[in-house]
């Protein structure tokens, strides 16, 4: 690992006004991070922590939103309970060690291709806080590691609308724990909402196709036989394009049959 | 260079940590306290699990400059002054939960932290619990059947696979 200098501020502004010098990076459970840096893929000139902003940590109710802080810990999400698909997904990522330290802001800032947190956050039509606007989920995941995020933008909070039903159901690579596939249906007020996670080149996406048969129909049968098209999927040594499409469809229904 | 304090298994630590210290490099290599395993260095193994602030962490995948006044618990203070091991570590001993020993130091630590969330758990529990710690000796199954017995569990009933 290159060497990096190394600050602690205690609130966002110091934080945002740390990220202001040359390839400072924020740092927050450092669990994607770190490994990123042993690898030499990463070379901050200085590490921005975020562990030390308090008023960045912590769960809150708003009328019908849960306000989860950007810093708060994947143990404390599954921990909660409010919204019981967001609890169980945070309880279901990694191991106890990797939820100890990981955050939320962290996953959604990342992006990664097969993290859960983004299923979550698009599912649930979300609004992502940062330290200047806030940001619909629709808007934010724009690619693979690729958000609505400028530089030096920090994540302060994820604003969740409390759901009727929700459930997320992943197919875990067994040896990452990550999502093969990962399928995060929700039934609000607006309408059914159906996120994907791990299977396409393009991110987290929505299938617009499973939400119109929902709408009329909220049962797992309702997609029976459905799937979405393999052409932007990903295909590597764990799964071919074919085969993730076809788990699209099978995760859908078991997570609207799970949905509570 | 940056110079880091914390409590570890009681005491007050101090020393220089880089940024890019690790938690573990700092337990190893300065402090000395070499009980923490590092297997992987890539947070798969949990052999480097140690306890911050009572909660498991994966040591090699921390800085050490963030652990700036926490409290630190390695495998070097789980057994008692005198040597004597605690509940964990002698049901390790005692049901054959270690062969080579590497994956050991982790392992106690992990099953520390899940008896102090959940006394009694069940088989399952353990196991999920232990999803980050891998073995290459032992199959696991001695190692769930230590923690049940550290756990006051009768662990008569669980079949020898
Ligand atoms: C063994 C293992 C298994 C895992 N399994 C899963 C899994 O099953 N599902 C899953 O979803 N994830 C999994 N993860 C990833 C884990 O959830 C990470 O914690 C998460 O992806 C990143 O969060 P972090 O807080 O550790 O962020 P860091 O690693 O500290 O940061 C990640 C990136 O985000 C940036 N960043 C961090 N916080 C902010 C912020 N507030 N605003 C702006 N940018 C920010 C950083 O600069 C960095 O580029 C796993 C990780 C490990 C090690
Ligand atoms: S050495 Fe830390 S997880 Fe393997
Ligand atoms: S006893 Fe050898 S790795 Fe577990």
């Amino acid at each position: 690992m290159y060497n990096f200098e190394f600050e602690r501020p205690t609130s966002v502004a110091d934080a945002v006004k740390a990220l202001g010098q040359e390839e400072a990076q924020p740092l927050a459970g450092g669990q994607t991070l770190i490994p990123t840096l042993k690898q030499r893929l990463a070379m901050p000139s200085k590490l921005v922590s975020l562990s030390g902003i308090s008023e960045m940590k912590g769960i809150t109710q708003e009328g019908r939103t849960l306000v989860v802080g950007a810093a708060t810990v994947h143990a404390d999400v599954a921990a909660d309970g409010t919204i019981a698909a967001l609890s169980d997904l945070a309880g279901n990522i990694g191991d106890p060690a990797v939820r100890n330290r990981g955050t939320i802001g962290g996953s959604v800032a990342n992006n990664d291709p097969s993290a859960c947190y983004p299923a979550a956050a698009l599912g649930l039509g979300a609004t992502i806080v940062t330290d200047r606007r806030e940001i619909a989920a629709d808007d934010f995941f724009t690619g693979m590691f690729e958000t609505a995020l400028d530089e030096g933008e920090i994540v302060t909070a994820v604003k969740f609308p409390q759901p009727e039903a929700a459930a997320y159901a992943k197919f875990e690579q067994p040896a990452s724990r990550f999502a093969l596939v990962g399928v995060f249906v929700a039934r609000t007020g607006e309408g059914v909402r159906v996120a994907v996670t791990g299977a396409s080149e393009g991110g987290v996406f929505r299938w617009r196709e499973a939400e119109t048969a929902l709408a009329s129909d909220f049962s797992a049968g309702a997609l029976d036989g459905m799937a979405p098209e393999a052409d932007d999927m990903i295909s590597d040594l764990h799964g071919s394009a074919a085969y993730r499409a076809h788990l699209v469809g099978v995760m859908a229904r078991r997570a609207v049959a799970a949905a509570r | 260079m940056p110079q880091v304090s914390m409590t570890v298994n009681g005491k007050p630590a101090s020393g220089e940590a880089e940024g890019r210290t690790l938690l573990s490099q700092f337990l190893r290599e300065t402090l000395g306290l070499t009980g923490t395993h590092v297997g992987c260095d890539t947070s798969q193994c949990g052999a480097c699990v140690v306890h911050v602030d009572g909660k498991a962490v994966k040591a090699c995948t921390m800085f050490a400059l963030e652990a700036e006044g926490a409290d630190v618990a390695t495998i070097e203070g789980q057994a008692a002054p005198d040597g004597t091991l605690n509940p964990i570590q002698q049901a390790f001993q005692d049901h054959h939960g270690l062969q080579c020993g590497f994956c050991t130091p982790g392992m106690v630590m992990s099953a520390a932290a899940l008896l102090k969330e959940n006394p009694k758990p069940s088989e399952a529990e353990i196991r999920d619990y232990l999803e980050g710690n891998l073995c290459r000796c032992t199959g696991y199954h001695n190692i769930v059947k230590a923690i049940m017995a550290a756990s006051g569990q009768d662990v008569g009933a669980l079949a020898a696979e």
